[in-house]
């Protein structure tokens, strides 16, 4: 083991400025996530195709199959926290998630045209998908010193965004090679997924957290209602719950640079890539940013990222415009995402961390999709720049009630103060 | 970490990108090789648009004619996704391979020789040449036009031979919708179908949750709706009714039943099928009509005919078949 991921206490200072490693286990399970967004993005990419084109399936079943489990995966996700503290086994549970996603793809495959067997699959999916999260991200945040968080998240970030912008690629290149095989697309998709089980399996370290590797100590039970108690965490989940819900969804602001400017629709399915390429830029360097000036200040800077990207569509001016509502959009990622992690989980017991992620990451997902849903009625009642006007107002009110919920210093009584 | 253990790992890990790499190379090659045969154009024996049903087969995605009930089969026509024939014309939509989605919009002669080739983007949906064979329309599926990135939007276009002016996308018409010149960024339209004097057409249009039957006019470029609910306008022979599927349950799995309407009365009736139909039906004649249903027997789709008035029973018309259109 390295000295640098324990993040001992009594390790001797290092002058600033000089590069430190990031922990091995961040770095072992961003290249796990990194290879799994392969294997999953790889279906998402085509998975639209194959069940229209290559099954007849009308677009209305297709809408019905995919909506039908988005509402699940906040529940399984909570439960997958849970079973993580549970005598924490982060990495069983979060291996579990990742195998179940990886053996949806063989039940694509095996399906065939069965409408059944491919929801089954797609069930399967989500539900991988919704258990491995928080105690994936609550081993990330137990393997590294807690002032080098955001660091950590954002390196795992960028990791995994690099694997999701790979996904469509190589799904691509498969159809490419095959003439339209959507099965082959499947078959490496599985053999990719079994890649990053094996890799997490071989690569991350059971037992996370800072003590030195050897019999751990019996894993405290975790607390009963634990995470909605403690004071601090409940005002970054406040927080973070009444942004999310002021946020309209990165599609619809694709819609509108598309509607505004007038852009061929082609573009559509591109802009996503902009701003995941900017993300992927600026999600290590964020991250490092939020450690040193405080995440707090961080993730508010980045939803001010937003607001400038809405701002920027209220005046539109041709191309400048495209540029900078991606550029900020993926500053608003990169500042947000990993670095809410980072803010929260000093804040959270290691016994209690998966799941308090967990309720963290929910209670976030389904404030967005209130907003984004808030959003799409007031673009039908009002149109499109009225419901961008109450969108901004909406983010900037959230945004100065967020900078008073917010604590202060979070990770305050854990977090080694290195001002002289 | 020891490492000799470290070293295991590490050789286990490199064995096991083998076997998989290997694994997906090999069913890459597989399936690079068991790939359908290449879209095939008409033989020459079939190169002739002579009277009788035409209609894709789906054993083989060519397109087949039956003279006449108990006459057999005759195949030998292009490879076409979607078909239709009318005048003396033919047009055969055909998914190219490759991503994003396109597909190819074939005109051919009534000797099925091509004379026009238009690639749009998206997925065959619907296919319509017009009694006199000179204005054809088709709709294809694209994806990502719309907020949510799985969901599928419509693309319409109209193609009129005595010009050779081509309206890739029909969505800009200006549209009256309650009265009123109707605005929004979610119109979509498909399933054309057209009148006796090339000009008149019927088609859905779909925005803000609901569908509608409209009303077109080409020369004056302008539509209007009609009525809720209709989807894959069918206009009859004698140009009085239009067949079309309606929105009867939110049941994704049945939403359809076909329904005929009288454009004098603006009254309708639903037809005998009782299976949900998502297909823009056929009039075999003034009292009949033919559409594809999910197949049976492990088919991929069958066409049926049923009574135009509502009476009678549905048949089974064509095994294995779709895209029906006759040729007197």
């Amino acid at each position: 083991m390295y000295l640098a991921a324990n993040g001992r206490p009594d390790a001797p200072p290092r002058p600033p400025g000089v590069r430190r490693r990031v922990p091995a286990a961040v770095l072992a399970l961003g290249t796990v996530s990194l290879v799994t967004d392969i294997s999953s993005e790889m279906v998402t990419a085509v998975l639209p195709l194959y069940l229209v084109l290559g099954l007849g399936l009308t677009p209305l079943q297709f809408g019905f199959l995919d909506g039908m489990f988005n509402g699940a995966t906040a529940l399984v996700r909570l439960l997958g926290g849970r079973l993580a503290d549970r005598g924490g086994h982060h990495k069983r549970v979060a291996g579990a998630g990742y195998l179940l996603s990886a053996l949806s793809r063989l039940g694509l495959l095996l399906a065939g045209g069965a409408t059944a067997g491919i929801a089954a699959a797609l069930a399967a999916d989500r539900l991988g998908k919704g258990v491995r999260t928080a105690p994936r991200d609550a081993l990330i945040s137990l393997s590294g010193p807690p002032e080098s968080l955001g660091r950590s998240f954002g390196v795992h970030r960028a990791m995994d965004t690099t694997g999701a912008l790979l996904g469509p690629l190589a799904a691509f290149a498969v159809l490419w090679a095959t003439a339209d095989a959507y099965d082959a697309v499947f078959a490496v998709s599985f053999s990719i997924g079994l890649l990053g089980v094996l890799l997490l399996v071989a690569y991350v370290p059971a037992a996370p957290g800072p003590a030195a590797p050897g019999p751990a100590p019996a894993p405290a039970p975790p607390p009963r209602r634990p995470v909605l108690r403690d004071p601090v965490f409940r005002r970054v989940l406040y927080a973070s719950a009444l942004l999310g819900a002021t946020t309209i969804g990165d599609a619809f602001l694709y819609l509108l640079l598309l509607r505004e400017l007038d852009l061929p629709p082609a573009l559509f399915t591109l802009l996503p890539l902009g701003a995941a390429a900017v993300y992927l830029l600026l999600a290590v360097p964020a991250g490092r940013l939020a450690d040193r000036t405080g995440r707090r200040t961080a993730f508010l800077l980045g939803h001010c990222a937003l607001l400038g990207a809405y701002a920027l569509l209220l005046a539109p001016v041709r191309v400048p415009t495209v540029v900078g509502v991606l550029a900020l959009l993926g500053i608003f990622y990169a500042a947000t995402d990993g670095v809410l992690m980072a803010l929260a989980a000093p804040a959270l017991p290691a016994a209690g961390r998966a799941g308090g992620l967990a309720v963290l990451q929910t209670g976030q997902a389904l404030a967005r999709l209130l907003g984004a849903a808030g959003f799409g009625a007031a673009w039908t009642l009002w149109g499109q720049r009225p419901a961008l006007w109450a969108a901004a107002l909406a983010l900037a009110g959230a945004l100065a009630a967020a900078s008073r919920i917010l604590p202060a210093a979070p990770a305050a009584p854990a977090a080694p103060q290195e001002v002289p | 970490m020891n490492p000799p253990s470290r070293r295991l790992r590490l050789a286990l890990v490199v064995t096991a990108v083998l076997l998989l790499a290997g694994g997906s190379l090999g069913y890459v090659l597989h399936a690079r090789h068991r790939e359908r045969p290449p879209a095939q154009q008409a033989d020459a024996s079939f190169g002739a648009l002579e009277p009788g049903l035409y209609f894709r087969d789906t054993a083989g995605g060519r397109i087949a004619r039956q003279g006449g009930p108990g006459l057999p089969r005759v195949t030998g026509g292009p490879s076409c996704d979607r078909f239709h024939t009318a005048g003396g014309h033919a047009l055969c939509l055909r998914k190219l391979p490759g991503v994003p989605a396109r597909t190819e919009a074939l005109v051919l002669d009534r000797r099925l020789r091509e004379v026009r080739k238009v690639t749009v983007p998206g997925i065959p949906n619907r296919a319509r040449v017009s009694a006199s064979g000179q204005i054809l329309s088709w709709t294809t599926f694209t994806t990502g036009d719309s907020y949510n990135t799985a969901a599928f939007s419509t693309r319409t276009a109209i193609l009129d031979l005595r010009t050779g002016y081509l309206v890739k996308s029909i969505e800009q018409i200006p549209l009256t919708l309650d009265g009123a010149r109707h605005h929004d960024s979610d119109v979509n339209y498909w399933g054309v179908t057209f009148a006796a004097d090339d000009n008149r057409f019927y088609a859905t249009v779909s925005t803000r949750g609901a569908t509608h039957l409209v009303e077109g006019d080409l020369r004056a470029w302008s539509a209007k709706a009609l009525r809720e609910n209709a989807e894959c306008p069918s206009l009859s022979p004698d140009g009085a009714r239009v067949a079309f599927k309606k929105k009867v349950s939110d049941d994704p799995r049945a939403p359809w039943r076909l329904y005929v309407l009288d454009l004098a009365t603006m009254r309708e009736h639903p037809l005998a099928e009782p299976h949900s139909v998502d297909d823009q039906a056929a009039w075999l004649d003034d009292a009949t009509l033919a559409y594809a249903l999910p197949g049976q027997d492990g088919r991929a789709s069958d066409i049926w005919s049923t009574p135009a008035d509502g009476t009678g029973e549905p048949a089974l018309l064509v095994p294995g078949g779709s895209s029906p259109a006759d040729v007197d």
